[in-house]
């Protein structure tokens, strides 16, 4: 089952066309690379596919629901982690996954015992009576994640979600990844750690708003004879032709 | 030029930093490298005279940092983390700004800032804050360089930045040091400490190590293996209940484990088949620096604990 479609997706700020175009699908319980540059258009296409803002031409079709009509159903059915992660420093960690379980509408009486049940899969039952701010980063990341997916939604997507974190919770993290998807979850995330491209089941690269690359890691490396995702990256980003950054 | 002793700084009940000693050479470019909250943005403020440390000394071109913080804030570039220029004044006007304010022009410095700047010329007359992550970076780094600083301050310059523009910064830094400024730059990349000089490599606080990038890895002492197959997630779960496998982590698209005794590869092979993987492959192979981060970072956690 495909969880997210995207069929020549575009959008069009002005005279300048941020994204161009783009066709790509992603199946249930996949883990996706969403690669490019700085200003290749990741951030707007992501914003599209989250139904916050309008493509100017094409189809999305998000968590069963189409992006452009049905843009507050998308809403409910996914998930969002961003590099700032939000969630309340000022809070106790149950009080985020409760603050978040409400606003996602989860029944009062059903709130409890995924709020346990989220805390004994993290090991994470003893810190909830801590506040947020307390928490090391590697922890708080990870119960971003957790109040990001607090309403099992159908795809999850993360924003750079592992910058300046240390390499032993980096990895953590991912093992956090890879179990919400043998759960099921679908994951669409951006990372600028080549290393982390290494992760995902597919991959794809943006060049100046196109998708110039789409396949498994392996698949790519062999396809672009380099020993590293690193380097198809560096291959594929020196076609940009957009300044700045 | 920098000579950073015994450097602490409490926040609180915090400890932001324990004594923390190193020095920088002249024309050297050293890094400070390490996650978020291990103590780099402190330590730049006190090298940068903008905080005072708790004990310890530290000297900046000769000068002390608490006694003679006017001297050293002539002769120092900083760019700090966070885009910290007048965003309602254009490209042009953030520099002459700079420049004025220490008592030079664009234009008598300019062959130092050239190649950096005029990639963003062409904008001179936009808001800076309506430019683009790069450019404002580039912006900020000519500001930084528009006096002709003896000794630069970049902190966390790549965080957030795409490869290929990392690259980029990384060439640029290399020609300021040839035009013979030091640079101390911090990163939470560990693959960029390859790049500098020397680096310290920095966790809670706490110096964990310095050196250069190879030599670091040369002490390295542990028996490093890669291991894949064909189901890579299921192999992590597997090789952290071996009993003789003391660290796994995910690496690109291997695992790296390190042994408390030794096994043979076949020993490991006879394992993992009969835990149904195939395509197995396992090698023996040498350590990048997140290896020995993490190797340092976890007897660093031992001997606080002791």
């Amino acid at each position: 089952m495909q969880v997210i479609e995207a069929e020549n997706l575009t959008k069009r700020f002005g005279k300048f066309t941020a994204v161009d175009s783009i066709s790509f699908d992603v199946k249930e319980g996949e883990i996706f690379g969403f690669l490019g540059a700085n200003g290749a258009g990741k951030t707007t296409a992501m914003r599209m596919l989250c139904g916050l803002i309008k493509p100017t031409s094409g189809q999305g079709i998000v968590a069963g629901y189409d992006i452009k009509k049905q843009s507050e159903n998308v809403k409910a059915n996914i998930g969002y982690m961003s590099q700032r992660f939000s969630i309340y420093e000022d809070l106790k960690v149950w009080e985020n996954l409760r603050l978040f379980a409400g606003i996602y509408g989860i029944p009062n009486r059903k709130i409890n015992d995924r709020i346990d049940e989220l805390l004994k899969r993290l090991g994470f039952e003893s810190e909830k009576d801590t506040l947020v701010k307390s928490l090391p980063l590697g922890w708080k990341q990870k119960l971003a994640f957790l109040v990001a997916i607090v309403h099992e939604p159908k795809v999850v997507f993360l924003d750079e979600p592992t910058g300046g974190v240390d390499p032993a919770s980096r990895r953590q993290f991912w093992e956090l990844i890879y179990e919400a998807t043998d759960r099921g979850i679908t994951v669409f995330v951006t990372t600028h750690y080549m290393e982390e491209a290494e992760y995902c089941n597919r991959v794809s690269i943006m060049v100046d708003g196109r998708i110039e690359a789409m396949d498994s890691p392996r698949n790519l490396k062999n396809k672009f004879e380099a020993e590293s995702m690193d380097e198809v990256f560096h291959k594929l980003a020196r076609k940009s032709t957009r300044t700045g950054d | 030029m920098v000579k950073v002793e015994n450097i602490s700084k409490k926040y609180g009940k915090v400890q932001a930093l324990n004594n923390i000693t190193f020095n920088v050479d002249k024309g050297e470019i050293f890094g400070l490298i390490g996650p978020d909250g291990s103590g780099k943005t402190t330590l730049f403020r006190i090298l940068t005279t903008l905080l005072i440390a708790d004990s310890g000394i530290a000297k900046v071109d000769g000068y002390d940092v608490v006694k003679d913080y006017r001297e050293i804030r002539k002769i120092i570039g900083y760019m700090p983390g966070r885009f910290s220029l007048y965003q309602d004044l254009t490209v042009k006007e953030n520099l002459e700004v700079f420049a004025s304010i220490f008592n030079t022009s664009i234009e008598e410095n300019y062959y130092l800032i050239k190649d950096i700047y005029s990639q963003i010329e062409p904008y001179k007359n936009r808001y800076a804050g309506a430019l683009s992550g790069g450019m404002k970076q580039k912006l900020a780094l000519s500001c930084a360089l528009i006096h002709k600083p003896v000794l630069l301050f970049l902190d966390e310059p790549t965080t957030g930045v795409d490869p290929v523009s990392r690259k980029e910064l990384w060439g640029m830094l290399k020609k300021l040091k040839e035009d013979g400024i030091s640079i101390i730059v911090s990163t939470a990349y560990m693959d960029e400490a390859g790049l500098c000089d020397r680096v310290a490599l920095m966790s809670k606080g706490y110096c964990l190590s310095v050196d250069t990038p190879k030599n670091i890895i040369q002490k390295y002492d542990k028996i490093l293996w890669s291991v894949s197959s064909n189901n890579m997630s299921k192999l992590l779960k597997d090789l952290k209940i071996h009993s003789e496998i003391e660290s796994c982590f995910a690496f690109g698209d291997t695992h790296h484990i390190t042994l408390k005794n030794r096994i043979t590869f076949n020993e490991l092979h006879n394992y993992l088949m009969k835990l149904g993987h195939n395509e197995i492959e396992i090698k023996t192979i040498s350590p990048g620096i997140e290896d020995c981060f993490m190797d340092l970072a976890l007897k660093g956690a031992d001997d606080a604990s002791n």
